[in-house]
């Protein structure tokens, strides 16, 4: 039976719950009303309020009590209703909860879901990626899954991990892609990137709901000729560079490609990492395909030009595979 | 040796425990004064602490009457003028002092200095520079408590600047609102850095805030250990009853500047003379005579030997080495095999 992204996040959050006692859930309207988009429907009925707590809305107060309860031993997995309103927890994850075990040599085992992501018509502050506050912030870990499949798995493994992981989950994806998973547990190792379609003539590096938009376009420069590479970081902290520079070095061109806004993209960090490691193997220029440097807008119009779509895409791809 | 296990958690309880506790108190209070002074009078000043000093002079009354209540089971989340819950919790003298030379034999190796460490072992959390984000987290560790089924405690320490952030409020809300057992502790020594109350608040007591949490908070004579351990003892019952959280707000005089850099000419002539003549430790050893809990010729000696205790510590801690800078990359993440 095929699961959808948002299915697959329930299952993996479910199974960890019934496998590990330590894990519990915590966030605003989550329980009794099953959260903003049903992820955790039915989980308040079957696991009780004290696996699933429902809170103030405070977002510093849940992600520092995910924090005191992570040290303490427990395993808290705490939802953010929209990611934009991680910025009202940011001083705990990145001062406190990042910072511990350098500091300290405490373990904060905590995950932080992020429902991320435009094309949903939620404006300004209902669509925003805002991944890379966090990307830079050392000793957190940043996973951004793009498949149903990567989304337990690496539910399962952020949940089993002793640093804080901020899971960052693409609203636009929730029930928008499915596919069939395997019957039994399974995990997905945070730090490993995949390459999700083999290519020979360019690279596309890309993550979360962008990977979608990477393969409708690589499918289109199929028919023109051109074989093109996609990789899914999947995760976003710690980088797996290796990948990403063995398929530069096999293809030779990089098209770099992220929802996420221009300036201080991961697109620049793996422009840079490129140009250190594989320089020589270059044949073109490192392009982006971006959103721009402005707030998410609301209105349709609006939001397609500012969104990354599989046509920006196709364009910058062709004048590279020319060049 | 760990005071915890010297001590047993509630050393006011046993059979002539008063006067026990009466010198348990004041050797903590000793001891944390000589091992602040030394810091920040001597050590900072022969430039043999590497950064910022922060000391809770006046204030020791404080954390000792709290931490001494504090159970094993306890969390203790101690702010940057509560050197005493350190020691009472266990980490001796000398490791404090490696930790403000920043060398490897302090609890945090040379990554951290002065105040900012713990060890969750001995169930002791280390602060947050931004002092209320501690606040949230204490709540978080009360939650664990009693999803562990322990009838232990968190004791969340802060200062009364720290009561005007945002995250102080949603951590206190959401204790109340989960009924968690927390003892919210509060030093309010009337200045945060340069900002006196006034200017911080529009309530006459941090005390105040606690109706609005339908909470209960107790004013205290911060500058009286009994005071405090009696207070402490009253707030830790009700969390531990499952009451919810418990207001202490202690008032004190902060009898320094905020770090050692700091003159504290903006504190009002006189305040300090009048302060000064409600010492902590004089007026513990002023009740301790009155009960006949001790004799006038004891105090000379027990001052002596936390000299000597931290002479031995300040040696013992120069003599650790600094850091290998090849560890600088460690333990950024869990090290996996």
């Amino acid at each position: 039976m095929s699961t959808t992204y948002l299915e697959a996040i329930r299952q993996g959050l479910w199974e960890e719950m019934e496998r590990d006692p330590n894990v519990f859930l915590l966030g605003e309207d989550i329980g009794v009303y099953g959260g903003a988009f049903k992820v955790t429907a039915g989980f308040f009925e079957h696991f009780g309020e004290k696996r699933v707590v429902d809170t103030p809305i405070s977002e510093a107060a849940i992600i520092g009590a995910s924090i005191g309860a992570g040290l303490m031993g427990l395993r808290p997995v705490a939802e953010m209703q929209f990611a934009d309103f991680i910025s009202c927890g940011f001083d705990q994850i990145v001062n406190f909860a990042a910072k511990c075990r350098y500091r300290w040599g405490a373990s904060v085992p905590m995950v932080v879901r992020a429902p991320s992501g435009g094309g949903i018509h939620g404006g300004p502050y209902h669509s925003q990626n805002p991944e890379m506050w966090f990307v830079r912030t050392p000793g957190l870990k940043v996973v951004a899954p793009a498949t149903a499949y990567d989304a337990k798995g690496l539910i399962k493994s952020a949940i089993r991990d002793n640093d804080p992981v901020i899971y960052f989950e693409h609203k636009g994806l929730y029930r928008r892609i499915k596919e069939d998973l395997p019957a039994g547990d399974y995990t997905v190792p945070i730090g490993q990137a995949k390459v999700v379609r083999e290519g020979r003539d360019l690279s596309i590096i890309t993550y979360g709901a962008m990977v979608w938009v990477a393969l409708d376009a690589a499918d289109t420069l199929a028919e023109e000729g051109a074989s093109v590479e996609v990789v899914d970081l999947r995760t976003l902290l710690p980088l797996d560079r290796e990948t990403v520079c063995a398929s530069v070095k096999k293809t030779a061109k990089a098209l770099l490609l992220h929802e996420d806004t221009r300036t201080g993209g991961m697109a620049g960090e793996l422009a840079a990492s490129i140009s250190e490691s594989v320089f020589e193997y270059l044949d073109a220029p490192i392009l982006r395909v971006t959103a721009p440097d402005t707030p998410v807008p609301y209105s349709p119009p609006l939001e397609d030009a500012f969104l990354p779509n599989a046509q920006k895409v196709i364009e910058k791809a062709r004048w590279l595979v020319r060049y | 040796m760990s005071a915890i296990r010297a001590l047993g958690p509630f050393p006011g309880d046993r059979a002539g425990g008063e006067a026990e506790l009466a010198h348990t108190c004041l050797y903590y209070m000793a001891l944390m004064r000589e091992l602040e002074d030394r810091i920040e009078r001597k050590l900072y000043r022969q430039g043999k602490i590497v950064g910022g000093v922060y000391v809770g002079r006046g204030q020791e009354a404080i954390p000792v009457g709290t931490a001494l209540v504090a159970g094993e089971d306890d969390v203790l989340l101690p702010a940057h003028r509560d050197m005493a819950a350190f020691l009472i919790r266990g980490i001796p003298a000398r490791r404090i002092l490696a930790q403000y030379m920043g060398r490897v034999d302090g609890p945090t190796h040379g990554r951290e200095g002065n105040m900012h460490m713990g060890d969750m072992k001995l169930k002791l959390v280390s602060i947050i520079s931004a002092l209320a984000a501690t606040v949230p987290v204490a709540a978080g560790c009360a939650l664990a408590l009693r999803y562990q089924g322990k009838s232990g405690v968190a004791f969340s320490y802060f200062g009364d600047g720290a009561t005007s952030r945002g995250d102080w409020h949603e951590g206190v809300n959401f204790a109340s609102v989960q009924k968690l057992p927390v003892v919210f502790i509060c030093n309010n020594n009337q200045y945060a850095y340069s900002t006196p109350l006034s200017a911080q608040m529009a309530c006459a007591n941090v005390a105040d805030r606690g109706p609005a949490y339908n909470m209960p908070a107790e004013i205290v004579d911060g500058n009286d250990v009994f005071a405090v351990h009696e207070a402490t003892v009253r707030a830790a019952a009700h969390a531990r009853a499952g009451l919810g959280p418990y207001l202490l707000e202690c008032k004190t005089f902060r009898m320094t500047g905020h770090s050692a850099h700091d003159a504290a000419h903006y504190v009002p002539t006189g305040m300090f003379d009048e302060w000064g003549k409600l010492d902590p430790i004089t007026r513990c050893e002023a009740r301790m005579l009155e009960k006949g809990w001790a004799s006038a010729d004891e105090f000379e000696p027990l001052r002596a030997a936390v000299r000597q205790e931290v002479d031995d510590a300040v040696a013992w801690a120069e003599k650790s080495p600094y850091p290998d800078p090849a560890t600088l990359l460690d333990d950024v993440y869990e090290r996996r095999e």
